[in-house]
């Protein structure tokens, strides 16, 4: 008898195709969440995968901070290009600009917190019932038990007492009226296998994932990109050095490491013998132990 | 760099009693096997300093929630990851309280393996038999029943042989293929992921071995082909004006181009054109592959049909006998409706019969007590709106199982087993 046997990465791109298309299945209004970060990427390649040779049939949304790294929009636009989706904006400076969220004040301000607001208001005037996102359950402790199909009260809240059990590949993706769901394909995947997968399948990746000179400034552990955006102490000298990143989002809070991986097989090899969590560079959770439970519970993902 | 392009993935479910130090050994394997950061370790070690500990607590590590560090326990299943050169792991990790009966069942529905920890002081208890019972309802292949803290009792191997011979005995009501003991300390690092140097006398593998090398290739039923379509897609481009595929998972069987197949419920037969994935087509596809299936002919056919092979057909019917777990803090309301998802398909299901519930400890029938609440396990009958095309949950775990769905509220009530 033959093998019938998947490799572990393909079993997993089996997993989460299986999920992408059970949303478009049972949702009316489904929509990707595109960061520009690896693990979104990884969520537009998936879902290009489960419907080919038919286009993905949902958008994609970005919230836009306006302090993007300049790479990460052009990196979106041109997947955009090649996907022929639509790409739906949600921008914090609009909701800064009507009120709805005050834009944070002093050094570690950041506009982190604030896209909680934009995300909820733009899934709510977009009616989308079902947001995918590219979040994984290594990623930090309060993720280990997130469902994949993870269940949103009206008001977008999560409530992790009241979440549905989930059983072999049964997903129920049942609601009432203004509740919604936030669903994440590629929960079981770590760090380690996005990287292996995306160097399986060759996919292209946003250039400041790899190794380049950059003006930064060191604050409390954390290697932060010099730009315009950031509040800068006089104390705190800028320092050209030579840096990638490890996570992508707001530049103001997203940590560069020093590094000088410069291809795939680099940032695996770096990524193996690291002793530090991806997030361990996000100044943003390092703000208190439960900051990632505290802003998943307002809906942050 | 691994190889992992030919790794396999095992996943796997750990369950114990309270304090059987459960959550010591996943911290202990993790540890061990190099899957901690550094950061994770930092913020473990300066938790144990602030309790006064005088050793890093391991536990730590997969604590996850506020509300269970504040209370100290594990209250919902949750998931970890780690890898060695040979395999990746996933497990499935369950708290051990009675009343989380349900988070068992759910972390056992997709493991192909299940932990159990036994404490060495207290030998076999009740929730050892239940874990193994559950394990063995939900048709888990391997048990290894670790006999943690070997350390307490001075690695004495009678103790050991003592507990092995009460689980065997006991273990003649269990239908699992593949049983292992392993003496252990969680604490000490002892057989988890290194040979002990204080149990000389056994001559077993440790744990990660274990975990490595169990054979689970044949864990998959690769004989009866079952497809259900999940989605129907049409470009209806200028390039692709005529495509129809039917995408889904294979449940179980293998398909192959050219194959003779029934469409269900419609009873149309045709052949596979071809299965398609974004690489191009491909010449079989087996469980658990994700593709897309093409039939020579133009058949109608919609999510929740069933593409099957035509001499190996599912059984098919309205009256389904089932073993359900109960997973709502609201009883069973015998006279309500319910939703039902079986595969890819949603019908409508009224309870016909409560047979009997079950004792989880022992498996005998409770016949006077009909009222299901939260973690019972009970035998009933249900009618369903429209038939359903299916296998019984022992030869087939894709297609012999079901969940249940409050049709108020939504959410899912129960988790089914077709007999």
């Amino acid at each position: 008898m033959e093998n019938y046997n998947l490799s572990y990465l393909r079993e997993l791109e089996a997993e989460s195709i299986f999920i992408i298309r059970e949303v478009a299945a049972q949702f009316e209004k489904p929509a990707l969440l595109f960061s520009g970060g690896k693990d979104s990427i990884l969520l537009a390649h998936l879902s290009r995968k489960a419907f080919h040779p038919a286009k993905i049939p949902f958008p994609l949304i970005h919230i836009d901070t306006g302090h993007n790294f300049p790479e990460t929009l052009t990196y979106r636009d041109d997947l955009i290009k090649a996907l022929g989706v639509k790409l739906i904006v949600g921008s914090v400076q609009d909701s800064i600009d009507q009120g709805k969220v005050k834009e944070e004040k002093g050094f570690d301000a950041s506009r982190n917190m604030l896209q909680t607001v934009t995300l909820l208001d733009t899934l709510e005037e977009y009616k989308i019932d079902a947001a995918m996102g590219g979040a994984r359950r290594d990623e930090e402790k309060a993720r280990a038990k997130e469902r994949f199909f993870s269940h949103r009260d009206e008001f977008g809240q999560w409530d992790p007492k009241n979440q549905r059990p989930e059983l072999w590949n049964i997903f129920n993706g049942k609601k009432n009226p203004g509740e919604h769901f936030r669903v994440f394909p590629i929960s079981n995947w770590t760090e380690m296998d996005v990287w292996n997968y995306i160097h399986m399948e060759k996919i292209d990746m946003p250039v400041i994932y790899f190794t380049h000179k950059r003006l930064c400034i060191r604050r409390n552990g954390t290697l932060l990109a010099h730009s315009d955006y950031l509040n800068i102490r006089e104390s705190e000298k800028p320092e050209m050095l030579q840096v990638r990143f490890r996570t992508i989002g707001d530049m103001t809070c997203t940590g560069a490491v020093m590094s000088e991986a410069n291809s795939l097989e680099d940032i695996i090899k770096e990524v193996s013998i690291s002793r530090q969590t991806e997030r361990g560079t996000r100044a943003d959770d390092k703000r208190s132990e439960s900051a990632m439970e505290d802003r998943k519970k307002e809906g942050y993902f | 760099m691994i190889n992992y392009k030919n790794n396999e993935l095992l996943r796997f479910t750990t369950a114990g009693s309270v304090d059987d130090g459960k959550s010591t050994l996943i911290g202990r394997m993790l540890y061990d096997s190099k899957s901690i950061f550094e950061d994770q370790l930092e913020a473990v070690k300066k938790s144990s300093e602030y309790k006064g500990l005088d050793y890093v607590d391991l536990s730590l590590l997969t604590d996850g929630l506020k509300a269970e560090r504040e209370q100290s326990i594990t209250m919902d299943v949750a998931y970890r990851y780690f890898s060695t050169p040979k395999r990746k792991f996933m497990i499935a990790d369950t708290p051990g309280q009675i009343q989380y009966t349900r988070n068992m069942v759910t972390g056992a529905s997709t493991a192909n393996l299940a932990v159990i920890l036994v404490d060495a002081r207290h030998g076999i208890v009740e929730q050892t038999c239940r874990h193994s019972l559950i394990a063995s309802l939900l048709k888990i292949s391997h048990i290894v029943l670790c006999i943690n803290k070997m350390d307490l009792v001075g690695y004495s191997k009678d103790v050991y042989e003592k507990i092995v011979e009460d689980y065997k005995k006991f273990a003649t009501k269990l239908e699992v293929r593949d049983i292992q003991f392993i003496p252990i300390s969680a604490l000490m690092g002892d057989n988890v992921v290194d040979r002990s140097g204080n149990m000389d006398w056994y001559e077993g593998s440790t744990l990660l071995y274990l975990l490595e090398n169990v054979h689970i290739a044949s864990d998959n039923n690769h004989i009866d082909c079952r497809f259900p379509v999940q989605f129907v897609i049409r470009p209806q481009s200028d390039l692709n004006h005529d495509y129809r595929g039917y995408a889904g998972r294979v449940a179980s069987g293998v398909f192959m181009p050219g194959d003779e197949v029934s469409v269900l419920p419609s009873g149309f037969t045709s052949k596979i054109k071809s299965i398609d994935t974004f690489e191009g087509p491909v010449s079989e596809a087996f469980a658990p592959m994700s593709v897309t299936l093409r039939l020579e002919d133009e058949i109608d056919i919609s999510r929740g049909d069933m593409i099957v092979r035509v001499h190996n057909q599912p059984e098919s019917g309205q009256d389904i006998d089932v073993i359900i777990c109960w997973l709502s803090n609201h009883s069973m309301n015998p006279s309500a409706k319910y939703l039902l998802m079986h595969t890819t398909k949603e019908v409508k299901a009224i309870i016909k019969e409560i047979n009997y519930k079950f004792d989880i400890n022992t498996l005998h029938r409770i016949e006077d007590d009909k009222e299901i609440k939260m973690n019972d396990i009970a035998r009933i009958k249900l009618r369903t709106t429209q038939p359903l095309f299916y296998d019984s949950y022992k030869k087939n775990r894709n297609t012999g199982s079901l969940i249940l769905i409050d049709e108020a509220t939504k959410v899912t009530v129960a988790a089914g087993m077709i007999i």
